[in-house]
């Protein structure tokens, strides 16, 4: 983990630092069992291809986590999320690069808190945007 | 755009804003950790009760994301609490997708660590009907309100469910 981020070190249109994600097959039937999302077109071939599927894909949510931890990474220890979302607007699949990014788009303070909007997506390796979404964290502040 | 008949009908307006009954989700120091490492997570707050109680944390913190775990009761009913589940109207599409998930967190009310009890309440927040790339659709909007065992509101979940 990167030493702390303060409110006061961050600009608006910032890229903050990158997270790579490789899933393996095993890694989805962790997910599966972490989440509780037993739905077979995560770990089963012949039951993701029985429903058109070109194969086995990526859940959703774990693709919602993997931003919650390029978040935390970015944050910890001092900050919190107050805030973070994704549309699943694009297929992922195992063994593919996926990349977690985030751009500053805005800061301000409201009721003492100091607040941070992102946008926050992963990608394919074709560099299309198959989670975009947006987060609020709270930053400490070095005053 | 062509004009398609609503989908929506009497019964489904009248569920918007219905609370359903409330699930109970306990959040265990396994389940963080399981958690944690299928997302892989590094930090020892989500692993070690140690580095979490030395970094001011009741006990291993809940990795974002994670609220709980359903109490699993043979024969009922499964999933979770406002990802996908909730209650099914007659409506004349197959397939089902999950469209987005938002949680919204409240920590100045507490952190969720191991060894709470939460207490996820979840409505329909309202349907839209839209057409796109896969044909008419229905979006379901659905919020969910988790409170934890000292009634304090520790998270909310707006998921949206895609039918078409």
């Amino acid at each position: 983990m990167a030493q702390q981020v303060y409110f006061e070190d961050v600009n608006e249109g910032d890229e903050i630092p990158s997270l790579k994600k490789n899933c393996s097959t095993q890694q989805l039937v962790l997910w599966a069992a972490g989440s509780g999302d037993f739905y077979q077109i995560h770990y089963d071939k012949d039951f993701a291809q029985g429903t058109g599927l070109p194969g086995i894909i990526v859940h959703g949510a774990l693709k919602h986590a993997f931003l919650g931890q390029l978040l935390h990474d970015w944050i910890a220890p001092a900050g919190e999320i107050r805030r973070f979302g994704c549309s699943y607007r694009g297929m992922d699949y195992p063994n593919q690069d996926i990349l977690c990014r985030g751009v500053v788009k805005r800061k301000y303070e409201d009721g003492g808190r100091r607040l941070v909007e992102l946008d926050v997506w992963t990608e394919n390796p074709d560099g299309k945007k198959t989670s975009p979404g947006t987060a609020t964290v709270a930053l400490p502040s070095r005053g | 755009m062509t004009t398609q008949q609503s989908v929506i009908t009497d019964e489904m307006r009248a569920a918007v804003g219905v609370e359903g009954p409330p699930t109970t989700l306990e959040v265990e120091k396994t389940n963080c950790r399981m958690f944690a490492r299928a997302v892989g997570h590094t930090d020892p707050i989500f692993y070690d009760e140690q580095a979490a109680k030395a970094r001011g944390y009741r006990s291993i913190v809940a990795p974002p994301g994670f609220l709980g775990t359903p109490i699993f009761r043979p024969g009922g009913a499964a999933g979770v609490p406002g990802e996908t589940g909730g209650q099914r109207f007659s409506i004349p599409y197959k397939r089902v997708l999950n469209g987005g998930t938002e949680y919204e967190y409240f920590p100045e009310n507490d952190v969720i660590c191991a060894g709470d009890t939460i207490t996820a309440r979840s409505k329909i927040a309202g349907f839209e009907e839209t057409t796109g790339s896969l044909g008419p659709m229905l979006i379901t909007r659905r919020e969910t309100t988790y409170t934890n065992q000292h009634g304090k509101v520790v998270a909310k979940m707006y998921g949206t469910v895609i039918q078409y």
